[in-house]
């Protein structure tokens, strides 16, 4: 297959141009890109996340934010538990803060696995638009309800003072951070290659395909895609506290539904259902942002022209269109 | 509690509703026609609030801003259905999404251009500046009186439009079966630029009306967009009987949940935490009764069936 083979070049090249990039901010002395390549790869371990429901599993999640946020209110809770050594709850268990970050990132999976259930199962009763916009409907509940916590600061948001910590690693230094995070993203991405090409896989593409074959198979549709559906969930929730993390700081912004839109522009610009698609749709925004935005103050008119210019002239993303390859469904 | 005051806020979630309805409206008929989802509607609805107070300032009247506001909707819809929209129609719903947000951002930043970066006020027109006389006892505000009567009657033309005109008729047949009009001989492409327009020229009234009671400025229709999703969701995409119906009950839902929740939390909370506890739920309100609805009526509450 040369056009597989095209498109894994170009997954290559894109991962090690993420992991060139700090590395040489580094060595020029420029820290302000350490952080920007941090961003991209959180955002793209987002992406990911999202991807796997919307590009396998053709669950079109328009709350993705909901579970990003979570993630970040659960890194920014316990920091500031852990920050004054207050409880989080006092009965009937004693439960602090913590500044461990494999703590911090435990209970955000936990979390987002908990609400991603309860979302998923109500959710997952309806298709097409409705799901659409029946998961926008509760990522807004869960924006409204941190709005409402004035002990998480509401609209203002909670700031993390001390970046948590990692055994035998300074999670201090920027680079070191990114290492972190680009681990991470490529572990994950790596673990969803394997969960792509398994018999699950096999089940979950089946389900967006023809739902109807599936449960001809035997295999009922639903527990597969709520199980598909929490696990993005997860991966979105991990990198919403990756994200609280590295800006020292979380608030309702995080939970918002422009945010979920943004991730679903990663998703799709990148190339919906490729492996790497979220990376490289991540990586464009980003840095079209940026970059544009110091040339000029009209930037938001450029991104949005690029923007569509790829929608209607690129399909297949970004990803498809370097792998020169038809839209993957 | 005054049933003055109940009137009162009756009323202004009616108000509330019958401006998410005129949003809604144009969003339900786009999506039932063309079966497009339109994330710009809101900064349609943007250009129209923009362009009324502009107009208004300009002329010194507000009935020249708000006709100017509405022509303007239509013709910027109009346009963009011409150089984007119609490209996405045999799109699958996630191009759209993508394609329609980057509008907003163009949209958004040409309207700062144009207008600059201060927010414009809009005054009340003089002969709806004051108070009409509630049964109980207090005033209502003329000017949301008169929205809500605006209101109902573009809800009736829309009506009369669809069900009684040769264009309203082609419209109800793009719902069913759009491959039979064209080949009965509509012509298909101006038939959606009109509906597009239509619904573009409904936002930019409601923006034109609602200049009036809050600071237009970029982004402001956004926060509204979401609502009018909310609504055509409840009601059934592409019902505008729906779409009446849920508008109102959304505006009534959301103002009475504002007033009345932390109240009613007051009667077994402290005063603070009722508050705040009250205050998010009214928020969630909405939200709350959308989930509701979608977990028992998965397609709304008139599906239309497609």
């Amino acid at each position: 297959m040369p056009e597989a083979s095209r498109e894994t070049l170009v997954n290559v090249v894109l991962a090690l141009a993420l992991l060139a990039a700090p590395l040489i901010a580094v060595a020029l002395d420029e820290p302000f890109y350490v952080t920007l390549a941090s961003r991209v790869a959180i955002l793209a371990l987002a992406g990911v996340g999202l991807n796997l429901a919307l590009g396998t599993g053709g669950m079109v999640s328009f709350g993705h934010a909901a579970f990003f946020g979570l993630g970040g209110y659960v890194a920014g809770v316990a920091a500031l538990h852990g920050f004054e050594g207050s409880s989080f709850i006092a009965w009937p268990l004693e439960v602090g803060g913590s500044e461990h970050m494999l703590v911090i990132w435990g209970i955000a999976l936990l979390v987002t696995a908990v609400v991603a259930l309860g979302i998923g199962a109500v959710s997952l009763r309806t298709s097409g638009v409705y799901f659409i916009m029946i998961t926008l409907a509760f990522a807004q509940m869960i924006y409204y309800f941190a709005i409402s916590l004035p002990t998480y600061g509401g609209e203002d948001g909670l700031s993390i003072y001390l970046r948590s910590r990692l055994p035998g690693i300074e999670a201090d230094d920027p680079l070191t951070f990114f290492l972190v995070c680009y681990a991470l993203l490529l572990g994950v991405i790596y673990l969803l290659h394997r969960l792509v090409d398994s018999r699950f896989g096999a089940a979950l593409q089946c389900a967006r395909m023809n739902p109807e074959r599936l449960a001809t198979l035997g295999i009922a549709p639903f527990p597969v895609k709520l199980t598909a559906f929490t696990l993005s969930a997860m991966i979105t929730g991990l990198a919403g506290a990756l994200f609280a993390e590295l800006n020292g700081f979380v608030s309702p912004s995080m939970l918002s539904w422009q945010l979920s839109g943004e991730i679903i522009i990663f998703v799709i610009l990148g190339g919906v259902g490729r492996l790497f698609g979220p990376l490289a749709g991540a990586a464009l925004f980003i840095l079209l942002e940026s970059f544009i935005g110091g040339l000029t103050d009209r930037w938001q008119l450029i991104l949005g022209l690029i923007l569509l210019s790829v929608v209607l002239f690129a399909r297949g993303g970004v990803i498809g269109l370097l792998a020169g390859k038809a839209r993957h469904d | 509690m005054s049933a003055a005051f109940l009137i009162e806020q009756l009323l202004n979630g009616v108000q509330l509703g019958v401006m998410l309805f005129l949003m809604a409206a144009g969003l339900t008929l786009v999506f039932g026609v063309m079966g497009l989802i339109n994330l710009a509607h809101g900064s349609l609805f943007m250009v129209g609030a923009f362009f009324c107070s502009w107009i208004a300032g300009q002329t010194g009247s507000f009935w020249a801003g708000l006709g100017g506001g509405f022509l303007a909707a239509a013709a910027a819809g109009a346009l963009v259905e011409v150089l984007v929209i119609r490209r996405l129609y045999d799109r699958d719903h996630l191009d759209q999404v993508l394609a329609t947000f980057a509008l907003i951002l163009i949209f958004s930043e040409l309207t700062r251009w144009v207008f600059g970066d201060r927010p414009l006020y809009l005054d009340i027109p003089p002969g709806l500046s004051g108070a009409v006389p509630l049964p109980g006892g207090g005033g209502y505000p003329a000017y949301r009186l008169a929205i809500i009567g605006a209101g109902l009657v573009t809800a009736v033309g829309l009506y009369l439009l669809i069900a009684r005109t040769r264009l309203g008729m082609q419209i109800r047949a793009g719902e069913s079966d759009r491959e039979m009009i064209g080949a009965l001989g509509v012509d298909i492409r101006t038939l959606y630029t009109a509906v597009f327009a239509l619904g573009a020229a409904l936002a930019g009234l409601a923006g034109g009306m609602v200049g009036a009671l809050q600071s237009v400025q970029v982004g402001m229709g956004e926060p509204v967009l979401i609502l009018a999703f909310v609504v055509i969701i409840i009601g059934g995409i592409g019902s505008v009987k729906g779409a009446l119906i849920s508008a109102v009950l959304v505006g009534v839902t959301d103002t009475l949940g504002r007033v009345f929740l932390p109240q009613l939390f007051g009667l077994f909370l402290p005063p603070s935490e009722a508050t705040s506890v009250g205050a998010s739920l009214s928020a969630m309100s909405i939200y709350l009764l959308m989930a509701g609805v979608l977990a028992f009526k998965p397609k709304g509450l008139f599906p239309v069936d497609a």
